[in-house]
Protein backbone atom coordinates (compact mmCIF):
# COMPACT_ATOMS: atom_id res chain seq x y z
CA UNK A 1 0.00 0.00 0.00
CA UNK A 2 2.60 2.38 1.29
CA UNK A 3 4.71 1.94 -1.82
CA UNK A 4 1.56 2.09 -4.26
CA UNK A 5 1.39 5.48 -2.73
CA UNK A 6 4.67 6.31 -3.22
CA UNK A 7 4.72 5.60 -7.08
CA UNK A 8 1.39 7.28 -7.28
CA UNK A 9 3.42 10.61 -5.94
CA UNK A 10 5.91 9.84 -8.15
CA UNK A 11 3.95 9.80 -10.90
CA UNK A 12 1.81 13.22 -10.05
CA UNK A 13 5.39 14.41 -9.33
CA UNK A 14 6.19 13.80 -13.27
CA UNK A 15 3.31 15.13 -14.43
CA UNK A 16 4.11 18.65 -13.14
CA UNK A 17 7.03 20.40 -14.93
CA UNK A 18 7.51 23.25 -12.77
CA UNK A 19 6.46 24.44 -9.77
CA UNK A 20 7.43 26.96 -7.45
CA UNK A 21 6.16 27.28 -3.59
CA UNK A 22 6.71 30.45 -1.68
CA UNK A 23 9.27 31.72 -4.18
CA UNK A 24 10.11 34.88 -3.02
CA UNK A 25 13.22 37.74 -3.29
CA UNK A 26 14.37 40.71 -1.69
CA UNK A 27 16.70 42.72 -3.40
CA UNK A 28 19.14 45.05 -1.41
CA UNK A 29 19.56 48.61 -2.79
CA UNK A 30 21.58 50.52 -0.79
CA UNK A 31 22.16 49.31 3.27
CA UNK A 32 18.87 50.31 4.19
CA UNK A 33 16.47 49.48 1.48
CA UNK A 34 14.67 46.72 0.26
CA UNK A 35 13.02 45.72 -2.78
CA UNK A 36 10.42 42.55 -2.33
CA UNK A 37 10.75 41.56 -6.40
CA UNK A 38 8.60 38.25 -6.36
CA UNK A 39 6.41 38.30 -3.06
CA UNK A 40 5.51 34.22 -2.76
CA UNK A 41 5.07 32.79 -6.07
CA UNK A 42 3.14 29.64 -6.19
CA UNK A 43 3.09 28.25 -9.48
CA UNK A 44 2.49 24.58 -11.06
CA UNK A 45 2.58 24.26 -14.97
CA UNK A 46 1.58 20.28 -16.09
CA UNK A 47 4.06 18.62 -18.73
CA UNK A 48 3.04 19.44 -21.80
CA UNK A 49 1.29 22.90 -21.58
CA UNK A 50 1.92 26.14 -22.87
CA UNK A 51 2.39 28.89 -19.73
CA UNK A 52 2.48 32.47 -21.05
CA UNK A 53 3.60 34.56 -18.20
CA UNK A 54 2.79 37.85 -18.57
CA UNK A 55 3.20 41.50 -16.84
CA UNK A 56 3.81 44.33 -17.01
CA UNK A 57 8.25 45.63 -17.16
CA UNK A 58 9.28 45.39 -14.02
CA UNK A 59 6.82 43.21 -12.67
CA UNK A 60 9.18 40.34 -11.91
CA UNK A 61 9.17 37.90 -14.95
CA UNK A 62 12.82 37.80 -15.08
CA UNK A 63 13.68 37.50 -11.60
CA UNK A 64 11.33 34.38 -11.34
CA UNK A 65 13.31 32.98 -14.41
CA UNK A 66 16.51 33.89 -13.27
CA UNK A 67 15.58 32.15 -9.82
CA UNK A 68 14.18 28.89 -11.23
CA UNK A 69 17.31 29.03 -13.73
CA UNK A 70 19.52 29.14 -10.70
CA UNK A 71 20.73 32.82 -11.42
CA UNK A 72 19.86 33.98 -8.58
CA UNK A 73 19.59 32.61 -5.39
CA UNK A 74 15.81 32.88 -3.55
CA UNK A 75 14.94 35.05 -0.58
CA UNK A 76 13.08 31.79 0.77
CA UNK A 77 10.60 29.31 -0.98
CA UNK A 78 12.18 27.32 -3.62
CA UNK A 79 11.48 25.47 -6.98
CA UNK A 80 11.50 22.41 -8.65
CA UNK A 81 11.56 21.38 -12.14
CA UNK A 82 10.30 17.64 -13.42
CA UNK A 83 10.12 16.86 -9.06
CA UNK A 84 13.31 18.31 -8.81
CA UNK A 85 15.40 20.94 -6.82
CA UNK A 86 15.73 23.56 -10.29
CA UNK A 87 19.01 24.18 -8.44
CA UNK A 88 20.71 21.21 -8.53
CA UNK A 89 22.75 21.46 -12.07
CA UNK A 90 21.75 18.40 -13.18
CA UNK A 91 18.13 19.34 -13.26
CA UNK A 92 19.37 21.58 -16.51
CA UNK A 93 19.86 18.39 -18.65
CA UNK A 94 16.49 18.88 -19.04
CA UNK A 95 15.48 22.39 -19.72
CA UNK A 96 15.95 24.73 -22.37
CA UNK A 97 16.61 28.82 -22.24
CA UNK A 98 16.28 31.29 -24.15
CA UNK A 99 17.61 34.46 -22.98
CA UNK A 100 16.31 38.06 -23.89
CA UNK A 101 18.05 39.58 -26.42
CA UNK A 102 20.67 36.94 -26.71
CA UNK A 103 23.68 38.74 -26.85
CA UNK A 104 26.04 36.10 -28.53
CA UNK A 105 29.81 35.43 -28.80
CA UNK A 106 29.93 37.50 -31.89
CA UNK A 107 33.05 36.35 -33.26
CA UNK A 108 31.68 32.65 -33.60
CA UNK A 109 30.30 31.08 -36.34
CA UNK A 110 26.89 29.60 -36.09
CA UNK A 111 28.52 25.89 -36.21
CA UNK A 112 31.31 26.80 -33.96
CA UNK A 113 28.83 28.59 -31.45
CA UNK A 114 26.67 24.84 -31.18
CA UNK A 115 29.41 23.33 -30.82
CA UNK A 116 30.55 25.03 -27.90
CA UNK A 117 26.83 24.74 -26.11
CA UNK A 118 26.58 20.87 -26.94
CA UNK A 119 30.08 20.13 -25.27
CA UNK A 120 28.55 21.95 -22.11
CA UNK A 121 25.42 19.77 -22.38
CA UNK A 122 28.23 16.65 -22.55
CA UNK A 123 26.93 15.51 -26.41
CA UNK A 124 29.52 13.46 -27.85
CA UNK A 125 31.57 14.92 -31.22
CA UNK A 126 29.85 12.59 -32.84
CA UNK A 127 26.38 12.87 -32.79
CA UNK A 128 26.56 16.60 -32.06
CA UNK A 129 27.80 17.39 -35.85
CA UNK A 130 24.23 15.35 -36.75
CA UNK A 131 22.58 17.14 -33.87
CA UNK A 132 23.63 20.90 -35.08
CA UNK A 133 22.69 20.40 -38.46
CA UNK A 134 19.61 19.00 -37.40
CA UNK A 135 18.96 22.01 -35.26
CA UNK A 136 20.09 24.85 -38.23
CA UNK A 137 17.32 22.92 -40.52
CA UNK A 138 14.69 23.38 -37.55
CA UNK A 139 14.66 26.84 -36.84
CA UNK A 140 15.51 27.50 -40.79
CA UNK A 141 19.21 28.31 -40.80
CA UNK A 142 20.39 25.57 -42.99
CA UNK A 143 23.72 26.32 -44.97
CA UNK A 144 24.39 29.40 -42.64
CA UNK A 145 26.49 27.50 -40.24
CA UNK A 146 29.87 28.66 -41.47
CA UNK A 147 28.83 32.60 -41.05
CA UNK A 148 29.99 35.12 -38.03
CA UNK A 149 27.52 35.22 -36.04
CA UNK A 150 28.17 39.49 -36.39
CA UNK A 151 26.72 39.62 -39.96
CA UNK A 152 23.49 37.43 -38.74
CA UNK A 153 20.18 39.81 -38.39
CA UNK A 154 18.47 40.11 -34.93
CA UNK A 155 15.69 37.46 -36.46
CA UNK A 156 18.54 35.02 -37.53
CA UNK A 157 20.34 35.50 -34.11
CA UNK A 158 16.93 34.93 -32.36
CA UNK A 159 16.37 31.68 -34.45
CA UNK A 160 19.58 30.90 -33.58
CA UNK A 161 19.05 31.38 -29.70
CA UNK A 162 16.31 29.13 -30.32
CA UNK A 163 18.29 26.45 -31.69
CA UNK A 164 21.08 26.49 -28.61
CA UNK A 165 18.11 25.81 -26.61
CA UNK A 166 17.07 22.90 -27.85
CA UNK A 167 20.27 21.40 -28.31
CA UNK A 168 19.85 18.64 -25.22
CA UNK A 169 16.23 17.95 -26.27
CA UNK A 170 14.88 19.30 -23.63
CA UNK A 171 11.65 18.69 -21.81
CA UNK A 172 11.26 21.87 -20.27
CA UNK A 173 11.74 25.10 -22.23
CA UNK A 174 12.06 29.08 -21.39
CA UNK A 175 12.03 31.72 -23.63
CA UNK A 176 12.15 35.31 -22.44
CA UNK A 177 10.89 38.06 -24.53
CA UNK A 178 11.55 35.74 -27.55
CA UNK A 179 9.55 38.54 -29.50
CA UNK A 180 10.69 41.22 -28.59
CA UNK A 181 12.83 43.68 -31.42
CA UNK A 182 11.84 41.32 -34.01
CA UNK A 183 9.18 42.44 -37.57
CA UNK A 184 6.03 40.41 -38.43
CA UNK A 185 7.46 37.96 -40.51
CA UNK A 186 10.33 37.45 -37.63
CA UNK A 187 7.21 36.67 -35.00
CA UNK A 188 5.67 34.73 -37.27
CA UNK A 189 8.84 32.31 -37.96
CA UNK A 190 9.47 32.28 -34.21
CA UNK A 191 5.63 31.50 -33.53
CA UNK A 192 5.88 28.46 -35.87
CA UNK A 193 8.98 27.03 -34.08
CA UNK A 194 6.61 27.09 -31.11
CA UNK A 195 3.61 25.65 -32.30
CA UNK A 196 6.36 22.82 -33.56
CA UNK A 197 7.65 22.29 -30.26
CA UNK A 198 3.88 22.05 -28.79
CA UNK A 199 3.53 19.33 -31.05
CA UNK A 200 5.84 17.17 -29.78
CA UNK A 201 4.70 17.98 -26.16
CA UNK A 202 7.16 19.47 -24.69
CA UNK A 203 6.72 22.19 -21.88
CA UNK A 204 6.81 26.07 -22.44
CA UNK A 205 7.00 28.71 -20.38
CA UNK A 206 6.79 32.07 -21.94
CA UNK A 207 7.94 35.61 -20.83
CA UNK A 208 6.13 38.23 -22.71
CA UNK A 209 4.16 40.77 -23.19
CA UNK A 210 3.73 40.59 -26.68
CA UNK A 211 -0.07 39.49 -26.05
CA UNK A 212 -1.60 38.83 -29.32
CA UNK A 213 1.26 36.02 -29.74
CA UNK A 214 0.90 34.70 -26.41
CA UNK A 215 -3.19 34.45 -26.40
CA UNK A 216 -2.23 32.68 -30.31
CA UNK A 217 0.20 29.83 -28.90
CA UNK A 218 -0.27 29.62 -24.84
CA UNK A 219 -2.51 27.51 -23.27
CA UNK A 220 -2.99 29.20 -19.74
CA UNK A 221 -1.66 31.99 -18.20
CA UNK A 222 -0.42 34.45 -15.10
CA UNK A 223 -0.34 37.84 -15.03
CA UNK A 224 1.69 39.29 -12.44
CA UNK A 225 1.80 42.59 -11.42
CA UNK A 226 4.29 44.12 -8.77
CA UNK A 227 5.83 40.69 -8.00
CA UNK A 228 2.44 39.03 -7.26
CA UNK A 229 0.38 36.44 -9.52
CA UNK A 230 -3.12 38.10 -10.31
CA UNK A 231 -4.69 36.00 -12.44
CA UNK A 232 -4.22 32.80 -13.73
CA UNK A 233 -6.25 30.35 -15.87
CA UNK A 234 -6.51 28.47 -19.27
CA UNK A 235 -6.91 31.71 -22.16
CA UNK A 236 -10.21 30.18 -23.41
CA UNK A 237 -12.07 30.27 -20.05
CA UNK A 238 -10.24 33.93 -18.81
CA UNK A 239 -11.80 35.62 -22.08
CA UNK A 240 -15.27 32.87 -22.93
CA UNK A 241 -15.97 34.58 -19.17
CA UNK A 242 -15.72 37.66 -19.81
CA UNK A 243 -18.36 38.75 -23.07
CA UNK A 244 -17.97 42.27 -23.16
CA UNK A 245 -21.11 42.83 -25.67
CA UNK A 246 -22.77 41.48 -28.94
CA UNK A 247 -22.87 43.47 -32.11
CA UNK A 248 -26.30 42.60 -34.11
CA UNK A 249 -26.66 44.43 -38.04
CA UNK A 250 -29.98 43.93 -39.43
CA UNK A 251 -32.18 45.51 -42.58
CA UNK A 252 -35.55 45.93 -43.79
CA UNK A 253 -37.10 47.04 -40.29
CA UNK A 254 -39.36 50.08 -40.10
CA UNK A 255 -38.78 53.20 -37.40
CA UNK A 256 -41.69 51.56 -35.37
CA UNK A 257 -39.76 48.02 -34.93
CA UNK A 258 -36.56 50.03 -34.47
CA UNK A 259 -37.83 51.96 -31.30
CA UNK A 260 -38.77 48.63 -30.03
CA UNK A 261 -35.19 47.62 -29.88
CA UNK A 262 -33.70 51.01 -28.82
CA UNK A 263 -34.52 50.19 -25.21
CA UNK A 264 -33.30 46.90 -25.30
CA UNK A 265 -29.70 48.21 -27.21
CA UNK A 266 -26.75 50.27 -25.53
CA UNK A 267 -25.97 51.85 -28.65
CA UNK A 268 -27.92 51.56 -32.19
CA UNK A 269 -26.54 53.08 -35.49
CA UNK A 270 -28.17 53.42 -38.61
CA UNK A 271 -25.53 53.23 -41.77
CA UNK A 272 -26.31 53.79 -45.59
CA UNK A 273 -28.29 49.78 -45.93
CA UNK A 274 -28.39 48.29 -42.34
CA UNK A 275 -28.62 49.03 -38.59
CA UNK A 276 -26.47 47.99 -36.14
CA UNK A 277 -27.00 47.71 -32.51
CA UNK A 278 -25.05 46.84 -29.45
CA UNK A 279 -26.33 44.91 -26.35
CA UNK A 280 -24.76 44.25 -23.57
CA UNK A 281 -25.37 40.54 -23.28
CA UNK A 282 -26.90 36.96 -25.18
CA UNK A 283 -29.96 37.30 -23.24
CA UNK A 284 -30.06 40.61 -24.81
CA UNK A 285 -29.40 39.45 -28.09
CA UNK A 286 -31.53 37.07 -28.54
CA UNK A 287 -34.71 39.29 -28.01
CA UNK A 288 -33.83 41.97 -30.50
CA UNK A 289 -33.21 38.85 -32.61
CA UNK A 290 -37.22 37.81 -31.37
CA UNK A 291 -37.93 41.05 -32.52
CA UNK A 292 -36.14 40.94 -35.92
CA UNK A 293 -38.10 37.62 -36.81
CA UNK A 294 -40.94 39.13 -35.45
CA UNK A 295 -41.11 41.86 -37.44
CA UNK A 296 -40.09 40.56 -40.45
CA UNK A 297 -36.74 41.97 -41.12
CA UNK A 298 -33.22 40.07 -41.73
CA UNK A 299 -30.87 39.30 -39.44
CA UNK A 300 -27.27 40.86 -41.58
CA UNK A 301 -25.02 39.44 -38.70
CA UNK A 302 -24.34 38.51 -34.86
CA UNK A 303 -21.08 39.23 -33.28
CA UNK A 304 -20.15 37.95 -29.46
CA UNK A 305 -17.57 40.65 -28.73
CA UNK A 306 -15.26 39.27 -26.09
CA UNK A 307 -12.31 40.91 -24.27
CA UNK A 308 -9.38 40.14 -25.63
CA UNK A 309 -6.16 39.22 -22.93
CA UNK A 310 -5.55 42.74 -23.60
CA UNK A 311 -8.37 44.26 -21.96
CA UNK A 312 -7.97 41.75 -18.89
CA UNK A 313 -4.21 42.07 -18.79
CA UNK A 314 -4.79 45.77 -18.69
CA UNK A 315 -7.27 45.20 -16.26
CA UNK A 316 -5.24 43.21 -13.83
CA UNK A 317 -2.10 45.95 -14.01
CA UNK A 318 -4.55 48.87 -12.96
CA UNK A 319 -5.61 47.20 -10.38
CA UNK B 1 36.51 17.64 -17.58
CA UNK B 2 34.86 18.65 -21.19
CA UNK B 3 32.79 21.63 -19.95
CA UNK B 4 35.80 23.41 -18.21
CA UNK B 5 37.97 22.88 -21.27
CA UNK B 6 34.66 23.64 -23.77
CA UNK B 7 35.03 27.21 -21.91
CA UNK B 8 38.57 27.16 -21.74
CA UNK B 9 38.58 27.05 -25.69
CA UNK B 10 36.22 29.65 -25.94
CA UNK B 11 37.74 32.00 -23.86
CA UNK B 12 41.24 31.88 -25.54
CA UNK B 13 39.02 31.91 -28.54
CA UNK B 14 37.80 35.31 -27.30
CA UNK B 15 41.10 36.49 -25.95
CA UNK B 16 43.24 36.05 -29.40
CA UNK B 17 40.73 38.35 -31.23
CA UNK B 18 40.92 41.14 -28.59
CA UNK B 19 43.04 44.01 -29.90
CA UNK B 20 44.21 44.82 -26.56
CA UNK B 21 46.68 41.93 -26.85
CA UNK B 22 47.81 42.44 -30.01
CA UNK B 23 48.96 45.95 -28.90
CA UNK B 24 50.67 44.33 -26.20
CA UNK B 25 52.50 42.03 -27.87
CA UNK B 26 53.54 44.49 -30.68
CA UNK B 27 54.91 46.48 -27.81
CA UNK B 28 57.08 43.85 -26.33
CA UNK B 29 58.50 42.34 -29.02
CA UNK B 30 59.51 46.30 -29.98
CA UNK B 31 60.98 46.91 -26.89
CA UNK B 32 62.86 43.44 -26.37
CA UNK B 33 64.42 43.97 -30.43
CA UNK B 34 65.30 47.77 -29.23
CA UNK B 35 67.20 46.29 -26.67
CA UNK B 36 69.93 45.36 -29.34
CA UNK B 37 70.37 48.87 -29.96
CA UNK B 38 70.14 50.21 -26.70
CA UNK B 39 73.10 47.56 -25.56
CA UNK B 40 75.43 49.23 -28.46
CA UNK B 41 75.61 52.15 -26.69
CA UNK B 42 77.19 50.26 -24.03
CA UNK B 43 80.87 48.89 -23.94
CA UNK B 44 81.33 45.36 -22.72
CA UNK B 45 77.30 45.16 -21.10
CA UNK B 46 75.37 44.49 -24.42
CA UNK B 47 74.45 41.41 -23.31
CA UNK B 48 73.69 41.99 -19.93
CA UNK B 49 71.50 45.00 -21.01
CA UNK B 50 69.73 42.56 -23.68
CA UNK B 51 68.99 40.06 -21.05
CA UNK B 52 67.21 42.85 -18.85
CA UNK B 53 65.54 44.37 -20.88
CA UNK B 54 63.77 41.02 -22.57
CA UNK B 55 63.33 39.62 -19.33
CA UNK B 56 61.67 42.76 -17.88
CA UNK B 57 59.44 43.26 -20.89
CA UNK B 58 58.15 39.29 -20.45
CA UNK B 59 57.50 40.26 -17.31
CA UNK B 60 55.88 43.71 -17.40
CA UNK B 61 53.89 43.08 -20.74
CA UNK B 62 52.92 39.49 -19.45
CA UNK B 63 51.62 41.51 -16.18
CA UNK B 64 49.47 43.76 -18.20
CA UNK B 65 47.93 41.10 -20.57
CA UNK B 66 47.25 39.28 -17.20
CA UNK B 67 45.53 42.08 -16.07
CA UNK B 68 43.50 43.47 -19.00
CA UNK B 69 42.79 40.62 -20.84
CA UNK B 70 41.44 38.73 -17.64
CA UNK B 71 39.14 41.46 -15.84
CA UNK B 72 37.36 42.40 -19.17
CA UNK B 73 36.87 38.49 -20.15
CA UNK B 74 34.81 37.98 -17.11
CA UNK B 75 33.18 40.99 -16.65
CA UNK B 76 32.22 41.30 -20.67
CA UNK B 77 30.44 37.39 -19.89
CA UNK B 78 28.44 39.21 -17.31
CA UNK B 79 28.00 42.18 -19.07
CA UNK B 80 26.67 41.02 -22.37
CA UNK B 81 24.66 38.28 -20.28
CA UNK B 82 26.45 35.75 -22.01
CA UNK B 83 26.90 34.18 -19.05
CA UNK B 84 23.15 33.72 -17.86
CA UNK B 85 22.89 31.39 -20.54
CA UNK B 86 26.11 29.22 -19.60
CA UNK B 87 25.04 28.98 -15.92
CA UNK B 88 21.57 27.75 -17.36
CA UNK B 89 23.12 25.01 -18.78
CA UNK B 90 24.59 21.89 -16.46
CA UNK B 91 27.67 23.29 -15.72
CA UNK B 92 28.69 24.04 -12.18
CA UNK B 93 29.60 27.89 -11.37
CA UNK B 94 33.14 26.37 -10.41
CA UNK B 95 33.52 24.90 -13.94
CA UNK B 96 32.54 28.30 -15.52
CA UNK B 97 35.29 29.76 -13.53
CA UNK B 98 38.45 27.23 -13.82
CA UNK B 99 37.32 26.93 -17.39
CA UNK B 100 38.13 30.91 -17.71
CA UNK B 101 41.24 30.70 -15.90
CA UNK B 102 42.82 28.22 -17.68
CA UNK B 103 41.60 29.76 -21.11
CA UNK B 104 43.35 32.98 -19.73
CA UNK B 105 46.71 30.85 -18.87
CA UNK B 106 46.20 29.49 -22.27
CA UNK B 107 46.42 32.77 -24.02
CA UNK B 108 49.23 33.78 -21.53
CA UNK B 109 51.42 30.80 -22.57
CA UNK B 110 50.93 31.52 -26.16
CA UNK B 111 51.66 35.49 -25.14
CA UNK B 112 54.75 34.53 -23.09
CA UNK B 113 55.99 31.57 -25.60
CA UNK B 114 55.68 34.28 -28.34
CA UNK B 115 57.84 37.08 -26.40
CA UNK B 116 60.66 33.85 -25.13
CA UNK B 117 61.01 32.97 -29.20
CA UNK B 118 61.81 36.38 -29.76
CA UNK B 119 64.20 36.99 -26.44
CA UNK B 120 66.07 33.96 -26.75
CA UNK B 121 66.89 33.98 -30.70
CA UNK B 122 68.15 37.28 -30.27
CA UNK B 123 70.16 36.47 -27.20
CA UNK B 124 71.22 33.29 -29.20
CA UNK B 125 72.49 35.81 -32.32
CA UNK B 126 74.40 37.73 -29.83
CA UNK B 127 75.65 35.22 -27.58
CA UNK B 128 76.23 32.20 -29.35
CA UNK B 129 74.36 30.03 -26.67
CA UNK B 130 71.35 30.26 -24.44
CA UNK B 131 71.81 29.08 -20.63
CA UNK B 132 69.65 27.33 -18.66
CA UNK B 133 69.21 29.76 -16.19
CA UNK B 134 67.47 32.50 -18.83
CA UNK B 135 64.16 29.66 -19.31
CA UNK B 136 64.44 29.06 -15.30
CA UNK B 137 64.07 32.80 -15.04
CA UNK B 138 60.98 32.55 -17.75
CA UNK B 139 59.26 30.05 -16.08
CA UNK B 140 59.78 31.96 -12.69
CA UNK B 141 57.79 34.71 -14.58
CA UNK B 142 55.39 32.51 -15.93
CA UNK B 143 54.70 31.58 -12.61
CA UNK B 144 53.97 35.05 -11.05
CA UNK B 145 52.02 35.77 -13.97
CA UNK B 146 49.73 32.52 -12.62
CA UNK B 147 48.98 34.00 -9.34
CA UNK B 148 48.62 37.72 -10.89
CA UNK B 149 45.58 36.22 -13.43
CA UNK B 150 44.25 34.43 -9.95
CA UNK B 151 43.75 37.86 -8.24
CA UNK B 152 42.23 39.25 -11.33
CA UNK B 153 40.06 36.84 -11.47
CA UNK B 154 39.33 37.18 -8.22
CA UNK B 155 38.28 40.85 -8.57
CA UNK B 156 36.12 40.58 -11.57
CA UNK B 157 33.95 37.86 -9.51
CA UNK B 158 32.29 41.08 -7.67
CA UNK B 159 33.71 44.22 -8.90
CA UNK B 160 34.06 46.19 -11.76
CA UNK B 161 36.62 46.22 -13.83
CA UNK B 162 38.37 49.46 -13.27
CA UNK B 163 38.09 48.70 -9.71
CA UNK B 164 39.71 45.36 -10.33
CA UNK B 165 42.28 46.60 -12.28
CA UNK B 166 43.55 49.29 -10.00
CA UNK B 167 43.60 46.47 -7.35
CA UNK B 168 45.44 43.77 -9.11
CA UNK B 169 48.10 45.98 -9.86
CA UNK B 170 47.80 47.40 -6.47
CA UNK B 171 48.78 44.28 -5.26
CA UNK B 172 51.44 43.63 -7.88
CA UNK B 173 53.15 46.31 -6.95
CA UNK B 174 52.74 45.68 -3.03
CA UNK B 175 53.42 41.85 -3.77
CA UNK B 176 56.37 42.77 -4.77
CA UNK B 177 57.81 44.91 -1.93
CA UNK B 178 56.47 42.78 1.07
CA UNK B 179 59.35 41.91 1.81
CA UNK B 180 60.08 45.52 2.85
CA UNK B 181 56.55 45.22 4.80
CA UNK B 182 58.39 42.61 6.88
CA UNK B 183 61.62 44.55 7.46
CA UNK B 184 59.59 47.85 8.56
CA UNK B 185 57.37 45.92 10.95
CA UNK B 186 59.98 44.30 12.90
CA UNK B 187 61.85 47.66 13.39
CA UNK B 188 58.75 48.80 14.89
CA UNK B 189 58.48 49.04 18.87
CA UNK B 190 54.72 49.06 19.17
CA UNK B 191 53.08 45.68 19.30
CA UNK B 192 50.17 45.52 17.01
CA UNK B 193 52.15 47.22 14.29
CA UNK B 194 54.33 44.18 14.15
CA UNK B 195 51.67 41.44 14.45
CA UNK B 196 50.04 43.59 11.75
CA UNK B 197 52.82 44.41 9.50
CA UNK B 198 53.44 40.12 10.23
CA UNK B 199 49.24 39.45 9.06
CA UNK B 200 50.02 41.36 6.11
CA UNK B 201 53.27 39.91 4.64
CA UNK B 202 51.77 36.56 5.18
CA UNK B 203 48.82 37.73 3.01
CA UNK B 204 49.65 39.47 0.30
CA UNK B 205 51.46 36.94 -2.26
CA UNK B 206 55.46 37.83 -2.46
CA UNK B 207 55.98 38.41 -5.61
CA UNK B 208 60.07 38.59 -5.33
CA UNK B 209 60.27 34.76 -4.69
CA UNK B 210 59.64 35.10 -8.61
CA UNK B 211 62.20 37.16 -9.77
CA UNK B 212 65.72 35.71 -10.24
CA UNK B 213 65.89 38.20 -13.33
CA UNK B 214 69.02 40.21 -11.61
CA UNK B 215 70.72 37.14 -10.48
CA UNK B 216 70.53 35.24 -13.82
CA UNK B 217 71.69 38.21 -15.76
CA UNK B 218 74.81 38.83 -13.70
CA UNK B 219 75.25 35.07 -13.16
CA UNK B 220 75.17 34.64 -9.34
CA UNK B 221 74.17 31.51 -7.99
CA UNK B 222 70.49 30.94 -7.08
CA UNK B 223 69.75 29.52 -3.64
CA UNK B 224 69.52 25.30 -3.88
CA UNK B 225 65.56 24.95 -4.68
CA UNK B 226 64.95 27.88 -5.46
CA UNK B 227 63.05 27.37 -8.49
CA UNK B 228 60.85 24.00 -6.72
CA UNK B 229 59.89 26.18 -3.88
CA UNK B 230 58.82 29.01 -5.24
CA UNK B 231 56.57 26.52 -7.95
CA UNK B 232 54.89 25.22 -4.93
CA UNK B 233 54.56 28.09 -3.37
CA UNK B 234 52.93 29.83 -6.12
CA UNK B 235 50.47 26.71 -7.17
CA UNK B 236 49.43 26.87 -3.73
CA UNK B 237 48.88 30.53 -3.33
CA UNK B 238 46.67 30.74 -6.80
CA UNK B 239 45.09 27.64 -5.21
CA UNK B 240 43.44 29.39 -2.47
CA UNK B 241 42.73 32.54 -4.54
CA UNK B 242 40.77 30.43 -7.02
CA UNK B 243 39.21 29.20 -4.02
CA UNK B 244 38.19 31.71 -2.96
CA UNK B 245 36.63 33.01 -6.12
CA UNK B 246 34.89 29.90 -5.99
CA UNK B 247 33.26 30.72 -3.07
CA UNK B 248 32.51 34.45 -3.75
CA UNK B 249 31.10 33.48 -7.36
CA UNK B 250 28.99 30.68 -5.85
CA UNK B 251 27.04 33.07 -3.63
CA UNK B 252 26.81 35.75 -6.46
CA UNK B 253 23.20 36.56 -8.11
CA UNK B 254 23.40 37.87 -11.45
CA UNK B 255 20.77 40.71 -11.88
Amino acid sequence: MIIDDEAASLVSLGMIAIKTVGLRKIYKSGLARKVEALKGLDLEIEEGETFGYLGPNGAGKTTTLKLILGLMHPTSGAAYILGKDSRTVGVRNEIGFLPEQPYFYSYLTAYEFLSFYSRLFDISNGSCRQRIDELLALVGLKGKGHLQLRKFSKGMLQRLGIAQALMNDPRVIFFDEPFSGLDPIGRKEIRDIVLKLKERGKTIFFCSHILSDVEMVCDRVGILVNGELKAVGRIDSLLEAKLKSVEIAFSGLGEKAKEKIRPIATRMLDQADKTLAVVPDRKAADQVVRIISEEQGSLISLTPIRETLEDIFLKEVAG
Amino acid sequence: MRKIQAIMINTFREAIRDRILYNLLLFALLIIGGSILLGTLTIGEQQKIIKDMGLASISIFGTLIAVFVGIGLVYKEIERKTIYNIIAKPVHRYQFLIGKYLGLILTLLVNVLIMTGVFLSIVYFMDGSVKLKLIEAIFLIFMELMIVTAIALLFSTFTTPTLSAIFTLAIYVIGHLSRDLKVFGAKSELAWVRHLTKFLYYLMPNLENFNIKGMVVHNLTLPANFTLLSSLYGLLYTGILLLVAIAIFQQRDFR
